[in-house]
Formats: C-alpha cells, structure tokens, sequence
C-alpha cells in the first residue's frame, strides 16, 4: 500500500475546483422553494467527490467541512429537510471556504482554520434546525446502521466510486441489497493506485444509474445520511469526455502545424510550376493536401479554444452577492457563453469583466426608489453577452442604469488636470475614466470607488491585444464593448513592399490606406506631413525608418498607410500593398533580441521572414505631437 | 550553462571534438557540442539599424534565427556569400544562432594537454573569446570560445537584462 500519492495531487486539486465552481453555479442557478431533484443530486456529487478525494489524499480540513455540508446537501435531495435562501448562502459560504482551503492545500499556504471551523458550525446550526432532526440524530443513525455501512463511508469518495462502478455494473437495480454493501466493503480495501480510474470509472457508473435508480431513492427511509455516495443522474458536464494535456504539448502542436502550412504552400509553389500529366496529378494531390493541412491547422488551434462561459460563470455569483450588498435588484442575463476564445485570454479577462460588472451594478444600476421614479422597471438588468464577429470577439457589458454622467467626469478630469475644456464629443469624455487614478464615485465604497481600476482593466485588455468601448446615454445606460483577436498567436495583417523587403501591418492599427497627392504633402523643419480632409499627419518613410535600400522614396509615388496606436496617429509610407494574410506571430527575442518598431515576426509562404511592424514603438520615433492628442 | 562548466573545467585527458572552420585565411574551431546543424547561407530578411555583421534573420524550421557574419565582426576576409558560403547554426544557451564562415573544415579531437595558451596579439579576435591554440596537423587552430562570444556585449545579440549569466 506504499504508494506516493502525490502524483495524484494536481489531477484532484484541479477537479476539485472544478466540482467547487460547479457547485457554486448550480446553487446559483437553484431554485430554493422548488428544487430540482438533478441539481440537487449534481452538487451533492461534487461535494462528495471533494470528500472523497480530501479523505483519500489525507486533506484533513477538507474532508472535514464537506463531510458536513454533505449530510446537510444529502438531506436535502431526499427532502428530509427543505433549503432556504439562508442555507444557500451557508453553502455558498462554504464553497468560499473550501475554495481557500484547497487553495492552500495546493501553494502550501496557511490553512483557513477558524473558517472552516465556522464553517462546520453553522452548517451543523443548519442541520440542528432543518426540518427533521439535529446533526448527532444523523450521526447516531450513522451508528445504527449496519458496521459494513459504517465501513463504506469510512472508505471515502475515490474508492467509493470504484466500488459503485462494481456495483452498478453487477446490481444496479438492488443496490441497496445487503449484497451491495458487502461488496462494497470488499473493495474497500481496493488499491488507492486505481484512484485515477477509479474516477474516470465515475463517468461510466454515472451513465449506468438512471432513473428507476432514482425513483428507488425517494422510496428509501431518511437514513440517507449513510448513503452518501449514492449518486443520482449522470452529470451532462462529463458526458463530453475530455483529457487534460499540458498546454505545452498544445503549442507545441500548433507550432508544427504552422511548419506544416509553410511547407505545403512552398510545395504548392513548386508544384504549380510543373507542366504536364505528371504536374496536374501533383497538382491534384497537392490541393487534396492543402485541404487537410487548413482543417489540421483550425483543429489545432481549437484546441487552445475555451467557452467564454468559463469567465462567465462566475458572475451570477458576483452580481448576487453585490447587489445584496448594495441593496439594488439586478437581473444578470448571459449570452453567447459558447462563443471560444483563446485559453490564455480566459485567464486574463476575468479581472477586466469582474470590475466592468461591479462598476455597472455599483454606478450604473441606481436603488430600486430612484430606478421607480425614473419610471424604469425596478429589477435592473445587466447583459453579459460575448459574440464573434469576423475575425475578433467582442465581450459586452451592458446595463440599463443611469448611464456615465458626462459633467462629473469632466468636473473630475479638470480637477485632475486632464482637460482645457468641457467642449469635446461624448465617447473622448468616455474615454477619460481609463486615466490612471480617475473615479467619480462621490464616495470610497469597499466595492468600487478607489480610482484603481479602469486604467488597470484598460490595460489587461490591451495586454491581450483587444481595445475597449464605450457607449452611454444618460438615464439609459451604459455599454463597454470590449474587442479581442480570435487567438494571440495569429494577427490579420496587411503585407506591404518596402524595396525588397516585406512587412506586415496588424490590421487593427490601419485606419485606410491611398496613394497621396502631391500637393498634400508637406515638410515642416525636417518632418514631413500629410494632409488630408483637413487634419496633418506625421509620415514615417518606412524604407528610412526600417533601412532599407531600393524603395521608392519620393512620397507622391508611394503608398500612405494610415495607422492608429493608442492615441497617436500617423502614416507610413510604403511601395505597395501586396495584400491582407494573416500571419503566426513569431518572437524575435527567443533568440535575438527586442527591435525597434518591430513587434515581432512571421514567416510567409515563400519560407522567407517578414517583420511585423509594431505601431506603438513606431510612433515614438514620430516626435510631432500636434496630431497626437489634440484631434479626433 | 553545463557546457560552459564542462570547458572551464575539462577532466585531464579527456578528449574533446571540435569543429574547424575557415574565416579568411585563419583557422578556427569552437567546441562541436554547440554545433546544431550547418547549412548553406541565404539571404537574411535585414533587420533595421542592426550593426553590419548582423545578416538579419532566418526562418530555421519555425525558429527566427539572427544571422551573425564574424568575418565583418572581427575583419578577417572579405566577406563574400557565394553557394560555398557556409552557416554553422549554433545551440547555446537555449538560443539558437547562425554565425556565416568562408568554410567548415574538419572535426579535430583535442586534449586538453593539446591547447596552447593564446596569445595576445595577432589574432582578430580577442584574446578573452579565446580558448587557446593547438596544433593540428602542422596548422594553427585557433579555438574560440564561442558561448562567451556569441553571449558577449561585443555582439550585443543577446538584450542585457536576459544575458545567459
């Protein structure tokens, strides 16, 4: 039995989360006054396997708390005792609780003692009160039961699910039969190196238990709190099978892939130069490869994709708990949680979004007195919603409170030193809330108000290569739509010809692009402008900028590209567009080092390199600041 | 960071494998381990305002690869690229780094008791990127120590704050 279980440490630390997150959505989404038997039954399971896991691996804190919020879940799914919205938020407090406690099981933290202890208490409080009877009732039935039984639930989660997959693939319909807890207590011994199996086998047995199981459930005596690791439907969630890899082997795969690519596109240039029969047969294979190369690369990149709905999830709980806070009523509608965006981007929007949904309940829903007399329904409402549109995803946090107010962000900026005057368009004085240390809340609330947050949420987005907007109007509402690339690896580029020399423009800084007139350009000490519909615009001459020999250097021959990056805008001048790819971003630092105006590189269908430009580094080498701030 | 250790420190009598190339008309060799792969040059996408002895950088199986031309460097030769012109991909310090020879010669075994202690003058390159010399069939071979080259502010291939200490 020596067997390190270690190894086992990370698979259990991530399901428990897992079945905690689970746990926390479904007694979100719980109906109190009725409900439903399968929810029920799913946050039972997930607070045992938790036990299971805890009891097995020696998580001692762990094991203990759930054993409890256990007996309480298992009374309530054979509705020996009825939940009340009180009882929800107890566990929602104790899936806090464990949350923190796994939390320092897996850094090795200090463990949150004095929380679980309250913990333990006002759930056995919960339990003293609940419809039947109090805790040690429960206990002394526990000890009424047969010594097998007792042995069973001695035995904890992992290897008790091994032993129901024996059970139920042998006698699921008695598995209350003495049989079945004799068999039960055989296994008990069962080799904890199943473990991993064990579980899995979970899946497999909770497919096998259906509904007549379940019907047997309610005819059985409130002894429940022995049969704890009965389990009830399968749970949809783990259905879909799925395996854990290591994000590494993924990119790795979607490096090779985009080796792949390249090849087959040098192949094809090959292949299209070869006359005759032999050529078109090639031609032919080669298409054929083509195909299956562009659907390896797309399942491939999918593989990095997650439902945005893993961010999501956590806001009914977010809204709830703040608007209880705060006394308002909010409705919290999601959409478009299906909508995949890349894993590494899911990571870091959940700080943006948490503070774009507090802000919008905190400032923007108003009290259900103020929404009345507004003549607005008095549950205000706040839309969650994530949609693909092209080749970005926009995320949109939308409410339907007071809207941001136009003269007390310009009170406050003027205060600030941010702004000459009060006569500029609504969506520049939007923007002003993403200065560093703005807030207009008239006073610090724990929740929002300490002027640390939208320069931070500005800057998470752009992190991840996404800009944000806004839209409001008083008394209606506000809007942040927030736009994200569909995946960081991969930027729409246009490629432009500098001499010899391709580069790639992101898409997203180009404003347009055209061939300028003569008389539109002008020099003034050294820099040239450009103007065009009234304003003036710097002109980088990239064949300058970037070095390179052969192009063509007299403006009025060129090409203009438009670009914009932050707040500076300008041109480029380039020899010519030779169209819009989108291109895998390669670093230039893994083996060299960070260049100047250069965000990176890239390699084209010939095999050959092309630098992709970085307009935020290009535009500081434009030092006329007439065009950077002032216009619009 | 071993490698680096291994040649600091060489168990006496061990023998080692080097590579020898030719940079004008000197020979040199670097310590074989570092060798990834050699392949013939061609053009480099140019990287803008990048010392001359940079070439640019390579596509090499995914990898962007900065080219290095030693004989601009350090002014041995005249640096021409025909289809002789050689590149010697170099594994070091996790990076990976093309460095254009006039032309690979050889794989020399060397003990340490072979290496002669360099001179300070008379060689292009200096003395501290040195390893020694050694005689090699009635020839002079100059042993570079690469990874402290290529890792050097000399080449400054490498941004400061993340030189391989």
């Amino acid at each position: 039995m020596s067997v390190n279980l270690e190894q086992f440490h990370a698979v259990f630390f991530d399901e428990s989360n897992e079945h905690l997150q689970a746990m926390e959505q479904l007694l979100m989404s719980l109906n109190v006054d009725h409900p439903d038997m399968e929810e029920l039954n799913s946050i039972f399971r997930a607070a045992h396997s938790i036990k299971g896991g805890s009891g097995i691996f020696g998580f001692e804190a762990l094991a203990g708390l759930t054993h409890v919020m256990e007996t309480l879940l298992d009374r309530a799914r054979n509705q020996t005792m009825r939940l009340s919205v009180n009882a929800v938020d107890v566990l929602l407090d104790t899936v806090d609780v464990l949350k923190a406690t796994l939390d320092a099981y897996m850094h090795g933290g200090v463990l949150p003692n004095t929380d679980i202890a309250n913990g333990i208490t006002k759930l056995e409080g919960l339990l003293g009160s609940g419809s039947d009877s109090a805790a040690v009732v429960n206990e002394a039935k526990l000890d009424d039961e047969t010594p097998l039984a007792l042995l069973e639930d001695d035995g904890f989660g992992l290897v008790d699910s091994m032993q129901e997959t024996s059970e139920s693939s042998f006698d699921t319909d008695d598995l209350f039969a003495d049989l079945a807890f004799v068999s039960t207590a055989q296994t008990s011994n069962a080799l904890p190196e199943n473990a991993i199996q064990a579980q899995q086998a979970t899946v497999a047995q909770a497919k096998l238990h259906s509904t007549p199981y379940t019907e047997n459930l309610k005819n059985v005596t409130p002894i429940s709190g022995v049969r704890s690791e009965s389990e009830g439907k399968p749970s949809t969630a783990k259905e879909s099978g799925s395996i854990r890899v290591d994000t590494y082997k993924i990119d790795g795969m979607v490096n090779l892939v985009g080796e792949l690519v390249i090849t087959q596109s040098m192949l094809s240039m090959i292949g299209s130069s070869l006359e005759g029969k032999a050529g078109k047969m090639l031609q032919a294979v080669i298409d054929e490869l083509q195909r299956n190369t562009r659907e390896i690369q797309e399942s491939a990149m999918s593989m990095r994709m997650l439902p945005v709905n893993m961010t999501f999830n956590r806001f009914p709980r977010v809204v709830r708990d703040l608007s209880q806070k705060l006394g308002k009523q909010v409705n919290l509608v999601m959409e478009g949680g299906a909508t995949e965006i890349d894993k590494s981007m899911i990571e870091k929007l959940v700080d943006p979004l948490t503070h774009l949904v507090r802000n919008s309940i905190d400032h923007g829903i108003e009290t259900p007195a103020i929404r009345r007399e507004a003549g607005k329904p008095e549950i205000g409402t706040v839309v969650l919603s994530a949609a693909q549109k092209g080749s970005s995803i926009i995320i949109r946090i939308q409410d339907d409170g007071a809207g941001l107010n136009r003269q007390r962000i310009l009170n406050k900026a003027a205060e600030n030193g941010l702004i000459q005057s009060d006569d500029m368009p609504d969506h520049e004085v939007w923007k002003l809330i993403f200065e560093p240390g703005f807030s207009t809340a008239t006073e610090v609330t724990d929740v929002s108000g300490r002027g640390v947050g939208m320069d931070v949420v500005k800057r998470n987005i752009e992190s991840i290569g996404g800009r944000i907007e806004i839209e409001s109007r008083h008394g209606a509402g506000s809007s942040f739509d927030i736009h994200l690339p569909l995946t960081l690896a991969i930027v729409d580029g246009m490629c432009v010809a500098v001499g010899d020399q391709v580069f790639v423009v992101p898409l997203l800084n180009i404003i347009e692009s055209f061939q300028p007139k003569r008389e539109h350009i002008q020099t003034v000490s050294n820099e040239t402008l450009l103007s065009t519909r009234g304003e003036y615009w710097p002109l980088i001459a990239l064949y300058e900028a970037m070095d390179v020999g052969g192009a063509i250097e007299d403006p009025a021959d060129s090409i203009v590209v438009l670009l914009e990056s932050g707040k500076k805008r300008f041109g480029i001048q380039v020899d010519a567009l030779l169209g819009q790819q989108q291109v895998v971003i390669k670093s230039l630092e893994k083996h060299y080092r960070k260049v100047a105006g250069i965000a990176g590189a890239t390699i084209m269908g010939d095999g050959k390199v092309a630098l992709i430009l970085d307009a935020d580094s290009l535009a500081q080498s434009c030092h006329n600041t007439m065009n950077q701030e002032a216009c619009a | 960071m071993t490698q680096a250790t291994l040649q600091q420190t060489p168990v006496a009598s061990d023998e080692k494998e080097y590579l020898s190339f030719v940079l004008g008309k000197e020979c040199y060799a670097i310590d074989i381990a570092t060798v990834k792969e050699i392949r013939g040059y061609e053009p480099a996408t140019k990287i803008a305002n990048a010392p001359a002895f940079i070439k640019g950088v390579l596509n090499l199986r995914g990898d962007i690869v900065p080219i290095v031309d030693l004989r601009i460097k350090f002014e041995v030769g005249t640096p021409t690229y025909n289809e002789f012109t050689i590149v010697i991909m170099l594994h070091i310090f996790d990076r990976i780094v093309g460095v254009v020879v006039d032309a690979v010669s050889d794989v020399v075994r060397l003990t340490d008791e072979d290496i002669l202690p360099p001179p300070n003058f008379g060689v292009a390159f200096d003395s501290q990127f040195l390893l020694g010399l050694a005689d090699v069939e009635s020839s002079m071979v100059i042993l570079v120590n690469i990874e402290k080259l290529i890792t050097s502010d000399a080449l400054a291939l490498v941004d400061n704050t993340q030189t391989a200490a």
